[in-house]
């Protein structure tokens, strides 16, 4: 039967999916074939929510963007009623026509293979869509030794970030002595711009625990955990729903399928603290604790929660897993480079038209996700830079935009993959300022056990502050470049040895901004507000818009002539530039 | 609230059920609001657990306050792609128009303000969240419109 289904994502939600949902049950219902409107995850295109997709019999799909209730009757009427799609809003069909069709069809969906396929809250949803299928495969016919042998071939590595061969994390825990392990699932997505994993955790929560359950099996553990930040609460209420009906079909709990494995999954919600998506102190938050993070080694793959061998990693990754196992080492290992295999799925944000969520193959060129699959930079301005790796990555200029993305070459930049956050900057985004907001970030989630990064984030923040208002000294860049390479060199843990990179990367590819905001007092990307100066270009109309909106009383003239600012009362506050409508306002 | 085993220093690390300290104090305050004095002497008092500990452990995680906040908590984000989207903005008119500054509580009682480094709903950037609801592709006329709701109880 034709199925309505609605993208109830955190995003579809806060675009209006709820209302438009209602408002596709009301219009069916004064139908009388039966329809009813079903829900799914995150489809990727958040930027069209609320999203529709009508899927007949046949599978075939058609899928509709920024679909509001006003929408809603001509598209049942039309799509439903006389069997013509509509395709002034059509956003993507599998025939190829619609105004965004790029966006999908560039991508390769591995670890988002069923997000907006379907509904999340439903595990039938996800037996029909093949799901523990691989779980099944495994207890039946692969011995843990050769299902680690299988994740090695397939090259897999860490989505958290750090990219370690997730098949080798997983021999090391297992080989190490204990008498009971632990697999725990990182789900505390707490870089500022990453959304990957609460779009898979609230679009195919089941997944996550299939993947779970293989590693289980794979290391010999009895028990996992879901440490998954409260900021998330939907993702959360989906993984209770998730857990309790895997338990109820007998995919998790004691004697999974009629065989010897036990797996328990309890979910731990994550009280605000950054530093907890390392993985000795997300241990430390689990055992509740502080978390701070504790010297490696040990690894916790040798002594991990309550000194037990502990294998942890990050949503994606755990998304990916049942895929390899039902499709083979081979056909993962096909996508992507010499050194990163696979799929990566990357959360688009900023300055970019189409943001969202996308899955490319490892080996895409920064240019080809910019520009090929999210159609560039808004409103026509100039691509400046992409944020890679949150706040422990760095800015990558737009002269560098063939460079490939697998983790040696975005090393090299000095930016880092990361989890999967890539923030779009265009040519009004100030990069001392983009640091400035970084480092504020890292100084405030800095644990505060190493000297360095507690008190040297923090001086470095005060010197960028001063740049940004206008008051840098000469010797500032210096001071930057020695407090970052000090604090990089001595933090125990990834987040301290990292803080610096926004620094150090702007530093290098945008040295100029930094030059002109202490030397000439101006911020080339018009964006530090102490920095610029106001006047009225000749195009003024003398409405007098401006001269009311001023706070100071700066601006004077007549009615319908040239007004004038004064320059010694004016406080740079915009509140002009906000209200002119002729564009007369010219600040530098 | 629930007893728990007794804190167990010879075997600080056997698995066991310490590591509930996080959620008991998550209850408590879901159920308070904040975490008051009373309670933090009673989850000492139940699990044996340190008051030291518990205060460190409260103190360090962003989530716990030791203040009583409003009806309505308001979190406005503030992460990478807010932040280029113009968060800044968006807060300024939050606060002229309720008043009270990030951190604060409003007159009547309606909201508390904190600024949070990201709600993970980037592509609809800015956004705020008020209780679970989040309002996404926000300026700051348009966030008027949201407060005037809750303000005139259409939304609660």
């Amino acid at each position: 039967m034709t199925k309505v289904i609605v993208g109830f994502g955190t995003c579809g939600i806060a675009a209006g999916a709820e209302e438009t949902y209602r408002a596709l049950g009301q219009e069916l219902g004064a139908r009388d074939d039966g329809l009813a409107v079903a829900r799914t995850g995150c489809i990727g295109m958040c930027y069209q929510e609320p999203l529709v997709e009508i899927r007949d019999d046949a599978w075939r799909r058609h899928l509709y963007g920024r679909v509001t209730p006003e929408r809603v009757p001509r598209l049942v009427h039309e799509h439903l009623g006389q069997g013509k799609p509509v395709d002034e809003w059509l956003v993507w069909s599998d025939g190829g026509r619609g105004t965004e069709s790029d966006f999908l069809t560039k991508q390769v969906r591995i670890a988002l293979r069923n997000c907006g396929n379907i509904d999340p809250e439903e595990i039938d949803d996800y037996l029909t869509a093949g799901g523990y299928q691989s779980l099944l495969k495994v207890l039946d016919a692969l011995d843990p030794d050769a299902l680690i042998s299988q994740m090695i071939e397939s090259g897999l590595r860490g989505r958290g970030g750090a990219g370690f061969l997730t098949g080798l994390k997983w021999r090391f825990t297992r080989l190490a002595k204990g008498e009971r392990k632990f697999v725990i699932c990182n789900a505390d997505e707490g870089d500022p711009g990453a959304f990957m994993d609460r779009s898979v955790l609230e679009g195919d929560p089941h997944s996550v625990l299939e993947g779970m359950a293989i590693a289980a099996h794979a290391i010999g553990a009895g028990d996992g955990y879901i440490y998954v930040r409260a900021e998330y609460p939907l993702a959360i209420h989906r993984l209770k729903i998730a857990i309790a009906q895997a338990e109820r079909h007998g995919y998790l709990g004691d004697g999974i399928l009629g065989t010897g494995l036990s797996f328990h999954v309890k979910l731990k919600e994550g009280a605000g603290a950054f530093v907890c998506g390392e993985e000795t102190a997300l241990i430390g938050s689990i055992e509740g604790r502080r978390g701070m993070p504790r010297v490696r080694p040990p690894f916790p793959a040798v002594k991990g929660l309550w000194d037990c061998p502990t294998n942890i990693n990050n949503v994606e990754t755990f998304a990916n897993v049942p895929w390899i196992v039902q499709n083979g080492p081979q056909a993962f290992a096909a996508h992507g480079t010499a050194n990163s295999k696979g799929t990566k799925v990357f959360a688009m944000a900023g300055k970019i038209r189409r943001g969202g969520l996308v899955e490319v193959p490892m080996g895409i060129s920064i240019k080809d996700i910019v520009f090929g699959v999210c159609g560039g930079i808004k409103e026509g301005r100039k691509f400046k830079a992409v944020q890679m790796g949150g706040p422990s990555g760095g800015c990558i200029p737009s002269e560098l935009q063939n460079t490939v993305i697998d983790y040696e070459s975005i090393n090299k930049t000095g930016a880092i993959m990361g989890s999967g956050g890539l923030v779009v900057m265009d040519d009004s985004t100030c990069m001392v300022e983009v640091a400035r907001f970084f480092l504020d970030f890292t100084q405030r989630e800095s644990c505060g056990k190493c000297t360095f990064c507690r008190v040297g984030t923090k001086r470095m923040l005060e010197v960028l502050t001063r740049i940004t208002e206008g008051e840098g000294k000469d010797g500032d860049i210096e001071m930057l470049e020695d407090l970052a390479h000090r604090v990089k060199n001595t933090s125990l843990c990834g987040l301290g040895q990292t803080a610096p990179n926004p620094v150090l990367t702007t530093l290098k590819y945008f040295r100029s901004e930094y030059e002109a905001h202490i030397s000439n007092r101006k911020c080339p990307a018009h964006h530090c507000s102490k920095l610029l100066t106001y006047s009225i270009a000749d195009d003024c109309t003398g409405c007098t818009l401006c001269v009311k909106a001023c706070p100071t009383g700066a601006i004077r003239g007549e009615k319908l002539q040239k007004h004038v600012i004064d320059g010694a009362e004016c406080i740079a506050c915009a509140a002009c530039f906000k209200v002119c409508r002729a564009g007369a306002i010219l600040r530098d | 609230m629930e007893t728990i085993r007794r804190y167990d220093f010879k075997h600080m690390h056997y698995v066991g059920e310490e590591g509930r300290l996080i959620p008991l104090l998550q209850k408590a305050q879901a159920e308070d609001g904040y975490l008051t004095k009373e309670r933090l002497f009673r989850i000492r008092d139940e699990t044996g657990i340190p008051l030291t500990q518990i205060y460190g452990v409260a103190t360090f995680y962003a989530q716990f306050r030791f203040k009583p906040i409003g009806k309505n908590l308001l979190r406005v984000c503030h992460g990478t792609a807010c932040h280029v989207a113009g968060a800044k903005d968006l807060t300024e008119e939050i606060e002229a128009q309720l008043g009270v500054k990030n951190g604060e509580t409003t007159q009547d009682d309606l909201f508390t303000i904190e600024t949070v480094s990201c709600l993970g709903c980037c592509s609809l950037a800015p956004v705020i969240m008020i209780g679970e609801t989040t309002h996404a592709n926000l300026t700051p006329s348009g966030v008027k419109k949201i407060l005037r709701k809750y303000q005139s109880g259409e939304k609660k």
